[in-house]
C-alpha cells in the first residue's frame, strides 16, 4: 500500500481555532465576567472599587494574603529540598530496570482522592493520632502536641503532595542531563560537590522551576487543604472567597478577591518565566 | 419588593454571565428533565431512604442539588433558566430572599399540616411576606453547646460562659457559620438575638474572640463534627442535636445542653419555585416531606438529624429520646431565633467574624 501525502491546505488558523475558541469560552469570557463583577456593587450592581480597597484597607482581608504567601513559600521550599534528593536518587542510584516501578510508587499518593488524604492527615496529626500516640509511646513527650488544626498540619498535607510532582520534573530534568557534562567538569578537576554546584544544580534550575511555579499555582489557589488541616485557625486567600460566595453570595467582593490572587500568580509568573522551558543542548 | 437599576457595567457583565452560562450549559444538557422533580437541597434530603418511597409512590424522578449556604443555592437559580427547579431547602430566615428575587410561589396553607407544627418554629416573620406562605419550616434544632459528657462536667455546660472559662482552654471548638454563634456570643452577653444592631458589634467581637482564645479550631459542619467525636475536642460552640443525634449509637457519651441564657433556634423551610414546571408534583413532594413519615425520615436523615417540625413524625420511641422529643417545649421557651440582620449589618458581622479567624 503507498502511503500519500497529505495534501489538504487546511490554513493555519483553522489549525488552532479549536484551541482559541476552547481558550475565549472557558477562559477569556468567564475572566472578563469575573473582572466586570469585582467592579460593581453586591447590591445594586452600580459601579465601584469598594471591593478592591476592601480588600487593601481591612487587615483582616490582606493578612489571608500574607497567610497564603507564607504557607506557599514554606511548602514550595520545603517540597524542594525533600524532591531534589527523592529525584537524585531514582536518576542516578535506583538501577535503570526499577526506575520505572519507583517512579509509579513515587506518584502513589496521586491515586488517593485529594480530600479523602487530607482527612487521613488529620487523623495521623490528631491529638490521638498515629503521631502522637508514637512520640508519647516512646515517652518523648509527656502531653500530646497539637498538631492538627495549624498550619504546620496544611504545610505537611501540601508537601505530601507536592513532593511528588516536584520530584517527577525534577528528575525528568536529571534523566536529560547528558553525562558528557559531569565528565568534563571531573576532566577538569572538579569534584563531585563543585560538579553538582556549578554544573548540574545550574542545569537542572528548569525543572526546579516548573515544579515550583506548578506547585506555587496550585498551592495558593488551594482551598480543601487548609480549610481540613489548618482548624481554620487563619485564612488563607481562597478561604476568603469562599466566604463571601457561602451565605451572602457576594459575587462581586470574591471575584475581586479571585483577581487579586491571580495577579499574584501572574508576579509568580513572571519572576520564574526564564526558566519556564526546558532545553537541553 | 425591591428593583435593582440596571447599569451599562452590570448589563454587560450579565451578558457575558449569560454567555459563559450558555457555553457550560451546552455540554451539560442532558442532565435534568422537566417531567422529573428537580430539587435545590441540603444533603439530609439526598438520602435514598427519604426519597425512594416519595419516588416509588408517584412514580417520579426526583432529581436532587446539594448546595450550603443561602448565597450559593441562589447562584445556582441565577444561573438555571426559570423552570429548571422545582422546589427547594432554604434557611427559614432567608426565605424573603427568594420571595424579594420573585423566585418563589405561595404555598396552599390549606393543603399542609400547619396545626401540626411545633407553633414556635413556624417562623411567621420569615416565612409569610406580604400577608402570603411562601415557605413551610420543615426541620428545626439548635446552634447550643455540643459536649462528650465523659469529658467535662455536665453542669458547666448549662452556662455559655463555660465555653470562656480557662477550665475548658483549648478542648473547645467552634462552628464555623458566624450568624448562629454571634446568636450564642449575643444570649453570653445579655442581648436578644432579634434585637442586634451595629451598636452590639464591639461587645460581639470581644465575646467572640474570647472564644476564638479558648479554641482549637474552627470548623464547618464536617470538621466540627470529626473533632467532637474522636475526642480532639471536648465542647463544640454552635453544637446540638445535629451533632450528637446522628452519632448517639457509635457514641453515646456526646450530648447538648440548652444553657441557662438559652440557644439559637436553627430552622429550615420548603419553598416552591414560581416557574416550576411540576407544580402539582412539587406540592405532593412538599406534602410528603411534611406527613408524619416523611418527617421521621428526614429527621433522622444519614447527613445529619435534627427535630421535626411536625409533631405527628413518626419517629420511634427511641428516637424520639435521642432527640429529646419530650423536651422540646421547654427547650423552645428557652431559645431565640436565628440573628436575621440586613444586608449590611449581615456583611459587618462576616466581616466581624474573618476577623475572629485571623485573629491569633
Amino acid at each position: 500500500m503507498a502511503f500519500t501525502r497529505n495534501n489538504s491546505r487546511a490554513p493555519p488558523w483553522a489549525l488552532v481555532t479549536p484551541a482559541l475558541a476552547w481558550t475565549l469560552l472557558f477562559f477569556v469570557l468567564p475572566f472578563i465576567a469575573m473582572g466586570l463583577s469585582s467592579l460593581t456593587a453586591h447590591e445594586g450592581g452600580a459601579f465601584t472599587l469598594a471591593n478592591y480597597s476592601q480588600f487593601f484597607t481591612d487587615p483582616s482581608y490582606w493578612r489571608a494574603m500574607v497567610n497564603s504567601l507564607e504557607v506557599t513559600g514554606t511548602v514550595t521550599i520545603v517540597s524542594i529540598l525533600l524532591a531534589y534528593p527523592f529525584a537524585w536518587i531514582l536518576a542516578e542510584m535506583v538501577p535503570q530496570r526499577w526506575q520505572r516501578l519507583a517512579l509509579m510508587l513515587a506518584v502513589l499518593p496521586f491515586w488517593t482522592s485529594y480530600v479523602v488524604r487530607s482527612y487521613s492527615w488529620l487523623l495521623v496529626l490528631a491529638q490521638n493520632g498515629v503521631v502522637n500516640r508514637a512520640l508519647t509511646g516512646i515517652g518523648l513527650i509527656g502531653e500530646p502536641l497539637q498538631l492538627a488544626n495549624t498550619r504546620f498540619a496544611t504545610v505537611t498535607g501540601f508537601v505530601h503532595f507536592f513532593v511528588m510532582l516536584l520530584t517527577l520534573t525534577i528528575f525528568a530534568n536529571l534523566k536529560q542531563l547528558s553525562p558528557s557534562y559531569r565528565k568534563a567538569a571531573a576532566d577538569l578537576g572538579a569534584g563531585p560537590i563543585r560538579t553538582f554546584l556549578h554544573v548540574v544544580l545550574p542545569l537542572t534550575l528548569p525543572g526546579i522551576m516548573v515544579g515550583a511555579f506548578l506547585t506555587f499555582v496550585l498551592c495558593i489557589g488551594d482551598y480543601i487543604t487548609p480549610q481540613i488541616l489548618g482548624g481554620n485557625n487563619e485564612l488563607v486567600m481562597p478561604q476568603l472567597v469562599m466566604m463571601q460566595i457561602g451565605r451572602r453570595g457576594d459575587f462581586p467582593l470574591a471575584s475581586a478577591l479571585s483577581i487579586i490572587l491571580m495577579a499574584v500568580v501572574t508576579i509568580a509568573y513572571l519572576t520564574c518565566a526564564r526558566w519556564l522551558k526546558i532545553e537541553r543542548a | 419588593m425591591t428593583v435593582n437599576a440596571r447599569t451599562p457595567l452590570s448589563t454587560l457583565k450579565s451578558h457575558l454571565s449569560a454567555a459563559c452560562a450558555a457555553a457550560a450549559l451546552l455540554i451539560a444538557a442532558g442532565g435534568a428533565q422537566a417531567a422529573d422533580l428537580n430539587a435545590l437541597i441540603w444533603c439530609d434530603h439526598s438520602d435514598p431512604a427519604l426519597l425512594q418511597p416519595f419516588e416509588e409512590a408517584n412514580n417520579v424522578k426526583v432529581n436532587v442539588k446539594e448546595f450550603e449556604g443561602t448565597g450559593a443555592g441562589l447562584a445556582i437559580v441565577d444561573q438555571s433558566q426559570p423552570g429548571d427547579w422545582d422546589v427547594m431547602v432554604i434557611d427559614s430566615i432567608d426565605v424573603p430572599r427568594g420571595v424579594e428575587k420573585g423566585l418563589f410561589e405561595p404555598l396552599p396553607e390549606d393543603k399542609l399540616p400547619f396545626a401540626d407544627l411545633f407553633a414556635e418554629v413556624k417562623m411567621d416573620k420569615s416565612t409569610i411576606v406580604d400577608g402570603k406562605r411562601y415557605g413551610i419550616t420543615e426541620k428545626f434544632g439548635y446552634n447550643t453547646i455540643g459536649f462528650n459528657k465523659t469529658k467535662v462536667d455536665p453542669a458547666d455546660m448549662q452556662s455559655l460562659a463555660s465555653l470562656t472559662s480557662d477550665k475548658y482552654k483549648g478542648k473547645v471548638a467552634i462552628y464555623d457559620y458566624y450568624l448562629p454563634v454571634i446568636g450564642m456570643a449575643a444570649l453570653a452577653i445579655g442581648k436578644k438575638t432579634a434585637d442586634l444592631t451595629e451598636a452590639d458589634l464591639p461587645a460581639l467581637k470581644a465575646e467572640i474572640l474570647k472564644m476564638k482564645a479558648n479554641a482549637k479550631l474552627v470548623g464547618e459542619v464536617t470538621a466540627s463534627q470529626t473533632a467532637l467525636a474522636t475526642g480532639e475536642v471536648d465542647i463544640l460552640v454552635g453544637g446540638g442535636e445535629w451533632v450528637t443525634a446522628g452519632l448517639a449509637k457509635e457514641n453515646p457519651a456526646l450530648d447538648f445542653s440548652i444553657p441557662k441564657e438559652g440557644a439559637v433556634l436553627w430552622s429550615q423551610s420548603l419553598a416552591m419555585f414560581k416557574d416550576s414546571r411540576n407544580k402539582d408534583m412539587a406540592l405532593k413532594f412538599i406534602q410528603y416531606i411534611m406527613s408524619p413519615e416523611g418527617q421521621a425520615r428526614l429527621a433522622t436523615s444519614s447527613c445529619y438529624w435534627g427535630m421535626p417540625a411536625n409533631k405527628k413524625a413518626a419517629l420511634t420511641d427511641e428516637q424520639k429520646n435521642i432527640l429529646r422529643f419530650d423536651e422540646q417545649p421547654g427547650f423552645l421557651a428557652r431559645a431565640q431565633a436565628y440573628p436575621a440582620p440586613n444586608a449590611d449589618l449581615d456583611k459587618k458581622m462576616q466581616d466581624m467574624w474573618t476577623e475572629m479567624l485571623q485573629a491569633q
